[in-house]
């Protein structure tokens, strides 16, 4: 059975942000925010990209989007290279991306009703009569579970869930095959989140949509996405599907993040604990491993030089002791 | 058993505002016990955030407390006006760790300037000269700042609010709030803003600084698993009303109401599926009488809408119910 | 950042007026809703100012109706020169015999027109450099505001008499220069509030679908840009109220026969102390027009706000 084709592809994505000269101000110099990283998603499935504040992954998510020009490497959309354009032509030959926004509510204009705010997208592509505009909000409103009674509401009256929905509708109508969900739960009750994780996996299945979910928060990932690509200081540091990662991670600050998730059993302190709190600030990366000054595993190889990613059988590890690590941790 | 630190009793509290009255609190019900750790949980809208502003004093203009009382350390502070509140309560007896470190910052002033100000206004005057008091309020904030784990108190000292990680700006405010050392810090889901990492840093240095100053603390959060790993009871709050209440482990590992183990059902440790809790919760102006969670809730009777009942398990560790469904048969009636 | 170049189509040019124009139909209706009425009204300020604003528009339009002597705009009579105010004559007579509460009733027409025509030309240019310099970056952006910066650093009135006096004094050119001195506050208000905005979630939602830079600005930051002006405005009418009475005053506005008040003033400095009436009334009437106006443009402040949008 051959595997689905990738419906995206990234090769050596570098994006360094900041770094311009302005002749009347000082010039701040650039902070590498990606750092070649590469992968694939294939069509139909939920890629779940995990990492902490600062780690790259909504820059990440914006240069794929377009919206962010990357410094350098590939972007390739079903086999097409997409990558090297500026915003507004990225967006336009990359329309079948769309991007959902971490705070629903301030992604929405204060000004407009609902229902102007949903026809807006269909107004700017245009090819669409306002009686057909019509329908298909109304069409997605239905798919998304929303009443018609919020289209003449406006944000302000509306719940965080609800807003949520809304701005998921927004893009609906637009017809994306590739959705990049930024947080789409944080903020949200248990209860709102788990209405709406499972109303993305309906629309996955029904509407054939393919997701990037990029979240910090591990045990939503672990119930909602096929692969998870963990993602630290800009790099990929481990991606394999879900199972696999939560059964046996390789990567030692995996380790630690699924050591800190707060368990309701109460449990002594496991393995994995962090050696320095903070990370280094991505301004002055280090030659070697970004994780290096944390990982309580650290060997001289590790500070020189920077792990490749290694693919084993579909679980791609970026670090240099992981097969050492692996039969300790079997041994102990 | 000592007597409760903190006990509030029976509160109720509505707000006036443009839209009618809010009925935020109809009757909150729970103790922190001396020494312990209380986790205040609950879901967005459910009054946290009102209590800890009830307990303070920092209502908003319109709200009004129609019954209850609030007792710390066996005084009650409904009845205190905002002077004795300020000079002898807030800040220095109670220390309050917010929820958004960076707001509670003053930016424009230097770290050490601020926590200097905050120990100057709470300690007593022990009769020396100004530089003296100054030198040593210094030490005793770099200690703290040692003990909450900032690296490198004495460059901190210097640098602004901006300069400083998320995770360290709450360490900040924690030994803010710990420099007049209280009986009772009162934390606002201080670990909701952080990663997961650095929330497991920030919850271990609690339990540690509650063993080793002897304080007690109220929690409120909204994540289960926090609770769980930190605090050694718990309290479940429903929509401005006390819902559970009892010892952690005890309450996670047999929850009784229906809305407790609503829930834990939702939490990812227990659930395979998504499940969620259908219907609203109710909006403070149209509050159903009785039970709030009785129209959601699927073991509801007649009853539920007309009264709540208080109950108290009999192993005496404090483990209470607020519901029908738990009340001795003969009390049931129809 | 998206620039601002291509972007702006010949499509996107003629939504301007519709979306200004739905921009007002909504202030509109919302200043006739119950509930935003009732907030109103619990202002007692703002509400003595609407009263004095309301009034003064009324007395402007049926002025002519209204005044007692409604020809004392021409004509003269010598023999009732510099009387007191009695029963006849509420405000007393001035030095040409004339009706003084006549001429103030009719001066209200013109230091409204004043007001209106010199916010409102103000804003026609203002809003729009605004909007382009905080949405553009770059030599644009910096250029107007450099321009705006140096508008600003000198005084109004100093800039307007100078003009004025290039103009040759009248009216008109008053109003002229008025308006070309206080465009720059307009500019630098919206320009602050688009540089906040367009730097907000929804703007980058709002390219995220494919919104030109057009769209953007008249349909998204515009609306929610207005509020601050729309407040500043009627502030600003009676400012202007004031500095055309000041420019009249000095000569440099209205002309004899004209009514005006700030003329009336000037006429009346040889009368004064005796002649009280003479500059009293007309300058009450500036007092209470310009108190109205900024009393009125506070209390529109939280009316304005788009939070306060409902879906009635």
């Amino acid at each position: 059975m051959s595997e689905p084709p990738a419906i995206l592809e990234l090769r050596d994505l570098r994006v360094s942000l900041g770094g311009r000269r302005h002749w009347l101000r000082r010039a701040v110099p650039p902070v590498p925010a990606v750092g070649g990283v590469s992968f694939s998603v294939r069509e139909g499935e939920i890629l779940g990209l995990v990492g902490e504040s600062g780690c790259g992954k909504t820059t990440l998510g914006r240069t794929v989007l377009g919206l962010q020009r990357e410094t350098s490497g590939e972007i390739h959309l079903d086999g097409r290279l997409v990558s090297s354009a500026q915003p507004k032509r990225a967006r336009v030959e990359r329309n079948d991306i769309h991007y959902v926004h971490q705070d629903a509510a301030a992604a929405l204009d204060p000004w407009w009703s609902i229902g102007r705010t949903l026809e807006e997208g269909l107004i700017i592509h245009g090819g669409r009569t306002a009686g057909e505009r019509r329908a298909r909000v109304r069409e997605m409103l239905a798919a998304v579970g929303l009443d018609e009674s919020v289209l003449p509401r406006y944000p302000h009256e509306l719940s965080g869930g609800q807003l949520r929905r809304v701005t998921l509708a927004r893009i609906l109508v637009l017809q994306p095959r590739f959705i990049i969900f930024d947080e789409p739960t944080s903020g949200l009750d248990m209860s709102v989140q788990a209405m709406v994780l499972n109303l993305l996996l309906e629309l996955r299945g029904r509407l054939g949509l393919t997701y990037l979910f990029i979240s910090h928060d591990l045990s939503v990932v672990e119930r909602f996405c096929d692969r998870v690509a963990i993602m630290y200081l800009g790099r990929i540091v481990e991606l394999a599907p879900t199972g696999t990662l939560f059964a046996a991670p390789r990567h030692p600050y995996t380790r630690a993040l699924l050591a800190a998730i707060p368990r309701l059993a109460p449990e002594p302190k496991r393995a994995g604990r962090l050696v320095q709190s903070e990370p280094p600030s991505t301004a002055c990366l280090p030659a070697g491993c970004a994780f290096s000054n944390r990982c309580p595993h650290v060997k001289p190889a590790c500070i020189s030089t920077e792990p490749a990613l290694e693919n084993v059988l579909d679980h791609h590890v970026a670090c240099w002791r992981w097969q050492e690590l692996r039969s300790d941790a079997r041994a102990a | 058993m000592s007597e409760p630190i903190l006990e509030i009793r029976g509160l109720r509290l509505a707000i006036k505002t443009d839209e009618g009255l809010a009925n935020v609190l109809d009757h909150i019900d729970f103790a922190v016990a001396r020494g312990r750790i209380l986790g205040l949980v609950g879901e967005s809208g459910c009054g946290k955030s009102t209590i800890i502003r009830a307990i303070i004093g920092i209502l908003p203009p319109g709200a009004e407390v129609e019954a209850g009382v609030i007792r710390f350390d066996g005084e009650d502070l409904l009845g205190l006006n905002e002077q004795e509140l300020n000079r002898r309560i807030r800040g220095s007896r109670i220390g309050f760790i917010p929820q958004d470190p960076y707001l509670a910052l003053n930016p424009v002033f230097k770290v050490g300037t601020q926590l200097l100000e905050i120990m100057r206004w709470h300690a007593p005057d022990e009769g020396v000269r100004r530089g003296e008091r100054n030198r040593r309020h210094r030490t005793r904030i770099l200690e703290l700042l040692r003990r909450v784990q900032l690296p490198d108190p004495e460059a901190a000292w210097e640098r602004f609010p901006h300069q400083f990680s998320g995770g360290q700006r709450q360490r900040l405010v924690i030994a803010a709030a710990l420099a007049s050392s209280p009986a009772l810090v009162i934390a606002d889901e201080p670990t909701t803003a952080l990663d997961v990492t650095t929330q497991q840093q920030i919850i271990d240095l609690l339990r540690d600084l509650v063993g080793e100053f002897g304080l007690s603390m109220l929690f409120v959060t909204h994540d289960l698993g926090v609770v769980a790993q930190l605090c050694d009871d718990l309290c479940v709050i429903y929509a401005g009303q006390t819902v559970e209440s009892g010892r952690t482990v005890a309450v996670l590992d047999r929850p009784r109401h229906p809305y407790t183990r609503a829930l834990l059902a939702c939490h990812p440790d227990r659930a395979t599926a998504f499940t969620g809790i259908p219907g609203a919760v109710p909006s403070p102006f149209h509050a159903p009488p009785g039970c709030r969670f009785a129209p959601r809730c699927g073991k509801a009777r007649p009853a539920c809408a007309v009264r709540r009942p208080r109950l108290v398990d009999h192993d005496r560790t404090g483990r209470r119910v607020d519901c029908v469904l738990y009340e001795p048969a003969e009390a049931v009636g129809a | 950042m998206v620039g601002i170049g291509p972007g702006l189509r010949r499509e996107d040019k003629k939504v301007l007026a519709p979306s200004l124009s739905s921009c007002l139909i909504t202030f509109l209706r919302r200043c006739t809703s119950v509930r935003i009425l009732s907030k109103f009204v619990r202002d007692i300020p703002a509400l003595i100012g609407l009263v004095i604003v309301f009034a003064a528009v009324i007395v402007a339009v049926i002025g002519p109706w209204v005044a007692p002597h409604p020809g004392d705009i021409v004509a003269s009579h010598l023999l009732q020169r510099l009387k007191p105010p009695s029963a006849a004559f509420p405000f007393g007579t001035d030095n040409l015999g004339r009706d003084l509460l006549s001429r103030v009733i009719l001066g209200t027409r013109g230091a409204l027109e004043v007001a209106v025509i010199v916010v409102v030309l103000a804003s026609v240019i203002g809003v729009p450099l605004g909007l382009i310099a905080g949405y553009a970056s770059g030599w644009l952006s910096e250029g107007i505001m450099r321009i705006t910066d140096v508008f600003l650093a000198l005084p109004q009135l100093v800039l307007a008499l100078a003009l004025a006096q290039l103009l040759t004094p009248s009216l008109e050119s008053a109003m002229i220069a008025l308006a070309l001195t206080y465009w720059p506050f307009f500019t630098r208000l919206v320009y602050a509030e688009t540089r906040r905005l367009q730097a907000s979630l929804f703007v980058d939602a709002l390219r995220g679908i494919g919104a030109g830079s057009g769209l953007i600005i008249f349909f998204h930051i515009l609306p929610n840009a207005i509020s601050p002006v729309i407040v500043r405005g009627t502030i600003g009418m009676g400012f202007t109220i004031l500095v055309a009475a000041v420019l009249g005053f000095l000569g440099m506005g209205a002309t004899p026969p004209a009514p005006d008040w700030g003329l009336t003033i000037s006429e009346s400095r040889n009368y004064l102390p005796d002649a009280w009436w003479y500059a009293t009334f007309p300058g009450l009437a500036i007092l209470v027009t310009v108190l109205g106006f900024n009393l009125l443009g506070d209390g529109l402040r939280d009316l304005v706000d788009p939070r306060l949008r409902r879906s009635h």
